[in-house]
């Protein structure tokens, strides 16, 4: 399986696999349950390079207050999320609309941001700095002006890339933050340890159930994929699943025409997804104008979920078992509720009873990577 | 295709590359016209089969690919003129399968038109359908152009009034595929005099648009994909220079010429049917007049169901099919060969290659 997906990426020459390289730039194995990190053949990855790009990452300047960095809202300890705010905070503690994505393994992600906006990691990274809600610049010039100046900037892109000056353009820092992010990988869960690792056991026999209900009755593979050498939980497609545009459903027609009537530009879509609600829950349609991408949301990953709460792109339910009984109701929160008249075809009642929910959940905290099991166990004592 | 007919299907569907979009904004789909007086689109949904379990259970699927037509259908910029509503609304005929379809079809905004399925018609040879929506056969003009809507799901009468015991299996005999109790379709003597009377006051240079459930041409009798007096409609047709008909029931994309008439079929927006070339048991001689749909994906419940709009451009129907979960597909009308042809998958080489292992 995994051959024949690597001869077809090779064939198609956009992407060349790699070793993967860890924080430090040593070569280190590919963690249990996770396919080779895709890297783009413009942009190897070098020490120097990640390197530079976590100095990036972690950089407050690149913000109107002086105190926001990407890592603000994807923070290392958090599982790279800001867990457990419900939607993001940027600048002067401005809110935006969304639940903060985590960053790791977002480098096997085939779009970036909830909608899918973006197309990699390079251009993704370009955003957050200048919507008014997150860094909050009015351009990238302030960026450019420090890392063209500041000496130890100027000597890291010089080393890396080999230009100085005027030569450095937010090409060469996207470059080197999507580098960083893609050493942001984690695998190794107990899931991966029972089910590729053949420990038997590495889950307990309710987390074995709940794998049997992931699989079957509770439908969640179709989306959340699980394959025969490796697992992303995502199938990287997005899906109306009722949350959100259930809030909306009589605005829809006003919201769509936005869009229909005037063809905004990425960083518009950026601007107006990010700061205004009710536009917000129209989903990937904001950029795609498909009907069938009204109020829908691309598929997370469910690796260390348990750890990243609250969930959905919104941040409006609080617990796995909710996000399941969300399902097991068939995308409506509460029994009863109106259907979404473009709700995925996908999703429809489960009948799940309140064992089988537990069993679920209970699933669901077995893919918790042992780097990040100190922010579960810090989230079940609060 | 011409640069409206791909403006138009971008800003539907969604164009592979956003950059492409944002290039050509979309007030020049207006200005594409030459005369956008005589230029109007319409909405075409059909064969949604509201299937009723028992008390206010329904079939969920039938009702979801319903409900969506029409919300979608709503959305559309600029509105079309109007809703045609190609038949088979119900799976059996019954009054809450009538009814409940016909509140889900309340809610489009646009003036809607309806014909006659079988499977409206023959609980109760189509006399709740008529209490709901009103004659069996019509006709209105529009913008210059004749429309007739034809009942041409009837059959011999003998079939029709004394074959059967009780409603409810004529109705079950007529709704099975390759049944050897099934009768073939047709429009009738007494319609075809009608419609030979109504078109007497159209000119001939008038474009006419025929709405029928049945395709009015024959195509596979095992599954009434058949109008047994089909030749005899065309030759009420064929003293008109533009003639199209566009017809439901078989669930998939067909389009075909036959002298001086288009051929159109429609999606349905309950569930999809390959051609049936799996079910001849003979050999068929069927016509290979379509560009075959892809194999359905099992994964999304809607795809290889829609609905579509049409644009009618001097007269000629440009039937765009809006596909669920699938790529959509333009079938207009080619000047230069004198029938209608995919825009973009017409030949061979230009077709996505089935998948053809499970």
């Amino acid at each position: 399986m995994r051959k024949a997906v690597f001869v077809v990426l090779l064939g198609a020459g956009l992407l060349a696999s790699a070793g993967v390289l860890s924080h430090a730039g040593q070569e280190q194995s590919t963690p249990l349950g996770l396919p080779p990190v895709p890297i783009p053949e413009n942009n190897p990855q070098t020490p120097e390079k990640i390197a530079l790009g976590e100095k990036l990452y972690n950089e407050t300047r690149f913000s109107t207050t002086g105190e926001v960095g990407c890592f603000t809202c994807h923070e290392p300890e958090k599982a790279f999320t800001d867990s457990p705010l419900k939607t993001s905070e940027g600048i002067d503690k401005l809110t935006g609309t969304r639940n903060s994505p985590t960053v790791i393994n977002s480098a096997y992600f085939t779009t970036q941001f909830w909608d899918g906006r973006s197309p990699d990691l390079e251009d993704q990274a370009l955003h957050p700095f200048i919507n008014p809600v997150e860094h909050g610049l009015k351009d990238h010039k302030p960026i450019l002006k420090i890392v063209r100046k500041d000496p130890e900037y100027a000597k890291a892109f010089k080393d890396v890339f080999g230009k100085s000056g005027k030569e450095i353009t937010m090409r060469e820092v996207t470059l080197a933050i999507a580098s960083f992010e893609r050493t942001v990988i984690s695998g190794d869960s107990p899931f991966d340890r029972y089910y590729y690792g053949g420990e038997e056991e590495a889950l307990t026999e309710q987390q074995k159930r709940g794998f049997d209900l992931f699989l079957n009755e509770g439908r969640c593979v179709s989306c959340h994929v699980i394959e025969q050498t490796q697992a992303l939980f995502t199938d990287n497609r997005f899906h109306n699943i009722g949350v959100g545009i259930n809030n909306i459903q009589d605005d829809v027609p006003q919201l769509a025409a936005k869009f229909l009537e005037a063809d905004l530009s990425l960083s518009e879509v950026d601007v107006e997804v990010l700061t205004d609600p009710r536009t917000s829950e129209i989903g990937r349609f904001a950029i795609s104008h498909g009907f069938d991408d009204l109020g829908s949301f691309k598929t997370p990953t469910l690796r260390n979920i348990a750890v990243t709460a609250p969930y959905m792109h919104d941040g409006s339910v609080e617990t796995l078992k909710d996000v399941v009984i969300h399902y097991n109701n068939g995308g409506v929160t509460d029994v009863g509720d109106p259907v979404n008249d473009f709700l995925s075809g996908g999703i429809r009642a489960l009948d799940l009873d309140e064992d089988q929910i537990d069993d679920l959940v209970a699933f669901m905290e077995a893919l918790t990577s042992p780097e990040f099991e100190q922010s579960a166990e810090e989230a079940d004592g609060q | 295709m011409t640069k409206t007919n791909l403006n138009r299907r971008d800003f539907l569907k969604g164009a592979a590359s956003v950059a492409a979009v944002s290039a050509i904004p979309l007030s020049t789909v207006e200005l594409a016209f030459a005369d956008p007086a005589k230029n109007f689109t319409f909405a075409y949904i059909s064969d949604s089969h509201i299937q009723h379990i028992k008390g206010s259970r329904f079939v969920n699927n039938w009702d979801r690919g319903l409900i969506r037509a029409v919300a979608e259908t709503n959305l559309l910029q600029p509105k079309p003129d109007f809703v045609m509503f190609g038949g088979d609304l119900a799976q059996l005929g019954t009054k809450p399968e009538l009814d409940h379809g016909a509140e889900m079809l309340a809610k489009l905004n646009y003036k809607t038109y309806y014909l006659l399925g079988e499977h409206d018609y023959y609980l109760d040879l189509g006399e709740y359908w008529s209490e709901l929506f009103g004659p069996h056969w019509y006709s209105f003009d529009h913008k210059g152009v004749h429309f007739v809507v034809l009942n041409s799901i009837l059959t011999f009468d003998e079939w029709t009034f004394d074959r059967w015991p009780t409603a409810e299996q004529r109705m079950l005999e007529m709704a099975g595929l390759d049944n050897p109790n099934g009768s073939p379709f047709m429009v009738g003597e007494k319609q075809r005099a009608w419609l030979a009377k109504d078109l007497s006051g159209v000119a001939k240079g008038t474009p006419v648009v025929v709405f029928s459930h049945s395709p009015i041409q024959k195509i596979y009798k095992g599954w009434n994909f058949w109008t047994e007096d089909a030749e005899q409609v065309q030759a009420l047709l064929k003293p008109f220079d533009d003639v199209t008909v566009i017809y439901g029931h078989v669930h998939q994309i067909q389009y075909n010429q036959i002298g001086n008439i288009s051929f159109h079929a429609v999606m349905a927006t309950a569930w999809p049917w390959p051609y049936p070339r799996a079910y001849a048991q003979a050999e068929s001689h069927m016509p290979k007049i379509t560009v075959p749909m892809n194999r359905a994906d099992p994964f999304f419940e809607r795809d290889a169901t829609g609905w579509q709009f049409i644009n009618l451009k001097t007269g000629r129907v440009d039937m765009e099919y809006n596909l669920k979960n699938n790529t959509n597909r333009t079938v207009a009308y080619n000047p230069n060969t004198g029938r209608p042809e995919d825009t973009r998958y017409q030949a061979e080489d230009d077709r996505i290659t089935p998948q053809i292992h499970y």
